[in-house]
């Protein structure tokens, strides 16, 4: 991409095609592109040969989440799925038609949340459950060590599923929602009901504010070398710093593909820093971060970008919309 | 905010009530009448059970404080996921009905829809509908602040198990509801055998429905053609003045300055929010062919200019404040002194 000032539209390398149903999530399951959808069904494959997978029959997929080779996805059946890149569905709970709030997952370490209940399981299957005080709505495994961060009310904890005792919380007032781990495990960041994120400093738990977004942040996504964090919610991908020590703490965040819509979908490049932020008019463009350059792979239309990922090599990206439009982009060369 | 945008929101009911009241049995009627309509329940996890629908959804009644500095804006948590997750099955179902705990405070549902984006973008509030007991309500009015919450903050009350009181009980009831709240519809009921259009579709909290907010004394007898047998004697309605929920209302001949009314409007809301559950208005700004229109709850007010004054009608501005012991001359004083 380094002749972005001529290349200014990538659209041409897109591959559109209609999924079906408003695609929740999107991931790459090993090469595979996988888009989880709202009507139960997980879709598998190139866009001329996909696999449907019925993950949650006659249910809706409420969350997903990723890690290169197992998609997970939670159902208003109460029900948690694993997806491999083949297509094979294995059920990893039933929580009795219980929503499924929240997922993260590590390898083979899964993680998920219904109300308050709060269960954990390790590479040997074994479940272990801690009852938060409020719904848990975010989840995300620390990086290193078998530790799970749960947002919820008035803060978060830091479970230890195999350790005894009640987890470490850490608290800011107000209801957090999604929780993510900065890549070396220095930071933990969550978005919050009140159009802003909090990040706490785990070795001293030093809070973290980061606020003036017009709406909710409901997607994070972090650089490949873990030195920035890009967010939605704003007209613009607001991303923060992290490379200090401090964090963003006292400095002015870049704002990336500045338009008048809102950006509900972002993710860093796996190894560039180049950011895909989808809005909610349907478009999506990347956005190089130093210097704001633009490249167009999907002009408006269809509703709101609610899945976007990058392939493992980010030779690819896979996108879906409201509407159950989605395409894929092959990057050229 | 485009009519066919407000038009494709789904509509949301909450159902409110003290413990007995009879929600369970309202929800089950609504539910059963050949409506043609697909609703999602949302219930209390641990409430009353037997709900027979086919998306019924358990829900905590988490209500969260905002941190926005407005000191009694909450809203309830567990709403605000539920819709959100609602949004997958779009085009699945109609409407959603709330049906809260008979311990519940309504205002945390309402200011759901005023604060939360994503709520607001998706869904309506189209009525608070409040059950209350024809036998025990003036009991519990004097001894469970949230049944007085309820009848405060309700568009519909329906007083339910009619049979099992007197006419002259049922007036003395109907008289300590009109005391609190004067602008609600009200229908008498036995095992909450009211018509579903009473109760759905009603856009209580529609500006464009703030029409008139004249008293509703006379609905009660007006809607209800079949006779139980008491006597209809509503010449004799009884006066009462509850201790601490009031209604004011404030007429003004003519027009309000908007650089007056304004300020006026926000400070009332900001200073006295807390003891205010609802408000709505109708006003003649000076110079403006249209009718401004505004509503809140506590602290959060939606205003709009809405359609224009017809030729025939007389312009003239007109408050209501629904509240805990609101400082009834300070508010007259203070909307009069916005007069143009």
């Amino acid at each position: 991409m380094s002749d972005a000032q001529n290349t200014t539209s990538l659209t041409q390398h897109v591959r559109a095609f209609d999924v079906g149903s408003q695609a929740v999530a999107a991931a790459f399951l090993g090469e595979a592109p996988a888009m989880a959808l709202a009507d139960g069904a997980v879709l598998i494959g190139e866009p001329d040969g996909l696999k449907r997978v019925a993950a949650h029959p006659d249910a809706v997929i409420l969350t997903a989440a990723s890690e290169g080779t197992t998609l997970l996805t939670g159902g208003d059946d109460g029900r948690v799925t694993a997806i491999g890149g083949d297509g094979k569905a294995t059920e990893i709970a039933d929580e009795k038609g219980r929503w499924i709030d929240a997922l993260a997952i590590r390898g083979q370490n899964f993680a998920w949340s219904a109300g308050k209940a709060v269960r954990a399981r390790d590479e040997a299957g074994q479940v272990r459950t801690w009852a938060a005080p409020s719904s848990v709505r975010g989840l995300a495994f620390q990086p290193k060590g078998y530790r799970v961060a749960a947002s919820h009310y008035n803060g978060v904890a830091l479970w230890f599923p195999k350790v005894e005792g009640a987890p470490q919380t850490l608290e800011w007032k107000g209801a957090h929602l999604d929780a993510t781990f900065s890549p070396d495990g220095r930071f933990l960041v969550t978005s919050m009901q009140e159009n802003a994120l909090h990040g706490w400093r785990l070795v001293d738990a030093r809070n973290m504010r980061m606020s003036g977004y017009p709406g909710k942040t409901r997607s994070l996504s972090w650089s490949h070398d873990g030195n920035w964090l890009a967010t939605s919610g704003a007209d613009a991908a607001v991303v923060w710093p992290f490379k200090d020590k401090d964090g963003p703490m006292g400095k002015a965040p870049r704002e990336c593909g500045v338009r008048e819509a809102r950006v509900t979908k972002v993710a860093f490049h796996p190894r560039a820093l180049v950011l895909a932020i989808g809005y909610a008019d349907g478009l999506v463009l990347l956005c190089r971060l130093a210097d704001a350059a633009e490249i167009l792979v999907r002009r408006p239309g269809g509703g709101a970008v609610g899945a976007l990922a990058w392939n493992a090599s980010g030779a690819r990206l896979l996108f879906g919309l409201e509407s159950g439009e989605a395409g894929l982009l092959n990057l050229p060369g | 905010m485009s009519e066919a945008r407000e038009a494709e929101k789904i509509p949301v009911t909450v159902l409110t009530g003290y413990l007995g009241a009879g929600k369970t049995t309202l929800l089950n009627r609504i539910l059963s009448e050949p409506h043609g309509k697909r609703y999602a329940v949302v219930v209390n996890e641990f409430g009353e059970i037997g709900i027979d629908n086919e998306l019924v959804i358990g829900a905590d009644e988490e209500v969260f404080e905002m941190n926005n500095g407005c000191i009694c804006c909450t809203v309830r948590g567990d709403l605000i996921r539920i819709i959100e997750g609602l949004m997958r099955r779009k085009g699945r179902f109609d409407a959603i009905i709330v049906e809260t705990t008979g311990l519940a405070d309504p205002a945390p549902v309402a200011q759901t829809f005023f604060v939360d984006e994503d709520v607001q973008k998706a869904a309506r509030l189209d009525a608070v509908v409040t059950v209350a007991d024809a036998k025990w309500l003036a009991h519990r009015l004097r001894d469970a602040p949230e049944a007085k919450n309820q009848i405060a903050f309700a568009d519909v009350i329906i007083i339910n198990k009619t049979d099992l009181v007197s006419p002259a009980e049922l007036r003395e009831v109907e008289a300590r509801i009109r005391a609190i709240n004067p602008y609600a519809t009200l229908h008498r009921a036995e095992k909450c055998d009211v018509a579903l259009a009473d109760v759905l579709e009603r856009r209580a909290f529609d500006l464009d429905r703030i029409l008139d907010i004249e008293p509703d004394f006379l609905n009660a007898e007006d809607d209800h053609d079949h006779d139980h047998g008491h006597a209809h004697e509503h010449h004799g309605l009884k006066h009462y003045h509850d201790e601490d929920m009031q209604s004011v209302s404030v007429r003004l001949d003519g027009d309000v300055d908007p650089a007056k009314f304004m300020p006026w409007i926000n400070r009332v809301t900001q200073e006295q929010g807390p003891n205010i559950l609802r408000c709505k208005g109708i006003v003649a700004m000076k110079n403006d062919a249209k009718r401004f229109v505004f509503q809140g709850v506590h602290m959060m007010l939606d205003g709009d200019s809405q359609r224009e004054w017809r030729p025939e009608e007389k312009r003239e501005s007109k408050v209501v404040f629904i509240g805990r012991n609101l400082e009834e001359e300070a508010i007259r004083k203070g909307f009069l002194a916005c007069a143009a």
